[in-house]
């Protein structure tokens, strides 16, 4: 094909890519959207083996790679999106890398060098930034990874000088990028690329556990950089679109969930949040009483409500009791009881994944609400059935200045008439704070295992 | 006047992207933030065009190499991404149904 030609192929694959994503603005659209995605990868891809060479072991590479993402993709689980998206940044970060090095090993063959010609000072710094980003993406993620799968510790690692040495670190790769500017050479760039490997690794693992979901926000906005970087220093313009609407896709995610978090970006970004280090020690010794029921008392207050609100948290999907869940409201809405759910954006792992999880268990999407959307009809609630859920039903994010978590938006649960919390024990949540939710006359705990506790409501119901 | 760099006109393209991006992305709705993510990692896979570029030289050496290390490494993004997200998407259903 002409070089006029598969510009214009790309140019088509570009806007199939923004289609994709504006399908995403509902459900009923999205499926198509994912076609219109699948159709602009499939005409780049075609495209360009017109203008390649060694196509048969390209093609070979694409089934390789092909099948294995078919695989992961058909057998991971639901619980495990946020690793396999962590996992697939990696991906990104590594081919980024590659791609940045086989165009300096040979420029002429990109058209970005004439030959015997030096790269162009353009160039040099792209691919400079390309590398680097790239890099950074990969061991970032597979400490992303490690951590949001359990095969590294989810507690913050930290230690003395940790911020001098990641900004001396920083320094040093961009020192070492003036010296690739300056005289481009093989050494300062495997230099600055191994650099650029160590900050991944050391700017993720002073971040805890229950920070990962703007981590992994962030690492899919930075896979979109690297990719768009790439298209910079192959003059691609379909790479750079579609590279920046990765990148500013994760950066608004990222801004959404610190902000869900009630967190600065860059305070997440340093940090030692999330492993218990920050988790002040419940002052008063005063003990509190709390009223404690059974699932029994628990189904009679649902079954006699007119409206009825289950929160879910991650500790529903932890006692794998979606698909209960969804059992008990099919019961409740046959009785002529309106039941929704209300989703907190930091409900899950990762943003939108407890809305993953509950439409794995079939539960409608119709049923179930945001925060902003559902938080002014909770005084109107009979009853509202927190599950697996604590720090963001904490009424003290909207009346104790001197709480850790005050100013984070929370569902106002405790506007309702009755409140209903299952949990296992009086333990504290994430934050390690206490929550005075549990302590209100109009609370009720429900003390067992997720799962058990919705499995006998529902034995319950059905008496 | 002589020919615009070309980086210019990456840049004016990149630049035109982001507030794109940035607009189609606000109107994505929070339920769908999961397969958003998925399907960005999908997207991010059009580095292998990149790949393919790389090991595209009629010669093979350490670049074309690394080239089609890269296209497979892309590749499990690209088909992963897209069917994964097909798979979610598929699970949302209105109630009734």
């Amino acid at each position: 094909m002409s070089a006029n030609s598969v510009a214009l192929a790309y140019l088509t694959a570009a806007v199939l890519f923004i289609l994709a994503l504006k399908g995403l603005s509902s459900p009923v659209s999205a499926r198509r959207g994912n076609v219109f995605g699948m159709v602009g990868m499939a005409i780049a891809v075609l495209t360009t083996l017109t203008v390649t060479h060694n196509v048969a072991y390209i093609l070979a590479a694409i089934v390789a790679g092909g099948v294995v993402g078919a695989i992961v993709a058909k057998r991971i689980q639901m619980t495990a999106m946020p690793e396999l998206v962590a996992a697939m940044h990696s991906l990104v970060g590594l081919a980024a890398v590659l791609v940045a090095m086989s165009a300096f090993n040979n420029p002429v063959a990109y058209g970005i060098a004439a030959a015997g010609e030096a790269l162009h000072a353009a160039n040099r710094i792209e691919l400079f930034i390309g590398t680097f980003v790239g890099a950074i993406t990969f061991t970032g993620s597979i400490i992303a990874f490690g951590k949001l799968s359990g095969k590294l510790s989810g507690k913050p690692l930290r230690f003395a000088g940790q911020h001098w040495l990641n900004l001396g670190l920083g320094i040093a790769m961009i020192a070492f990028g003036i010296v690739f500017f300056l005289s481009p050479g093989w050494t300062p760039l495997l230099v600055m690329t191994a650099i650029a490997l160590a900050l991944g690794v050391l700017l993720i693992v002073p971040i805890g556990g229950a920070d990962m979901p703007v981590v992994v926000s962030m690492l899919n906005s930075y896979s979109g950089w690297a990719a768009a970087g790439i298209g910079f220093t192959l003059n691609n313009n379909m790479l750079i679109i579609a590279g920046s609407l990765v990148g500013s896709s994760g950066a608004i995610l990222s801004y959404i969930m610190c902000k869900a978090m009630n967190r600065a970006f860059l305070n997440v970004i340093l940090g030692g949040f999330g492993g218990g280090e920050g988790a002040v020690a419940a002052g008063e010794a005063v003990e509190k009483t709390y009223r404690s029921g059974s699932a029994d008392d628990a189904a009679f207050l649902m079954g006699n409500a007119d409206s009825v609100i289950i929160v879910p948290g991650y500790g529903l999907a932890v006692a794998r009791a979606q698909h209960a869940i969804n059992e008990m409201s099919n019961l409740l809405t046959e009785k002529g009881i309106k039941v929704r759910y209300a989703i907190h954006p930091v409900a899950g792992r990762m943003p939108g994944h407890m809305n993953v999880l509950l439409a794995e268990a079939e539960v409608p999407y119709d049923q179930v609400v945001e925060m902003d959307e559902i938080n002014n009809e909770f005084a109107d609630t009979d009853v509202v059935l927190v599950i697996g859920a604590n720090d963001v039903v904490n009424p003290a994010a909207r009346t104790d200045p001197n709480s850790p978590i005050y100013g984070m938006p929370i569902l106002d649960v405790h506007k309702a008439r009755t409140v209903l919390v299952v949990k296992r024990s009086m333990a504290a949540g994430y934050a390690g704070l206490d929550n005075d939710l549990f302590y209100m006359d109009k609370t009720m705990m429900v003390f067992g295992d997720a799962k058990k506790v919705v499995e006998d409501v529902i034995k319950a119901l059905q008496h | 006047m002589n020919v615009v760099d070309p980086f210019i006109i990456n840049l004016t393209v990149f630049v035109l992207a982001v507030v794109v991006g940035y607009h189609v992305v606000w109107n994505v709705t929070p339920a769908l933030h999961t397969p958003l993510m998925a399907v960005t990692n999908a997207i991010s896979g059009i580095i292998i065009v990149g790949a393919m570029l790389a090991a595209g030289p009629e010669h093979l050496d350490t670049g074309t190499v690394l080239g089609l290390v890269a296209v497979a490494l892309a590749a499990v993004n690209v088909f992963g991404g897209f069917l994964v997200t097909q798979r979610m998407l598929d699970m949302f259903k209105k109630k009734g149904k």
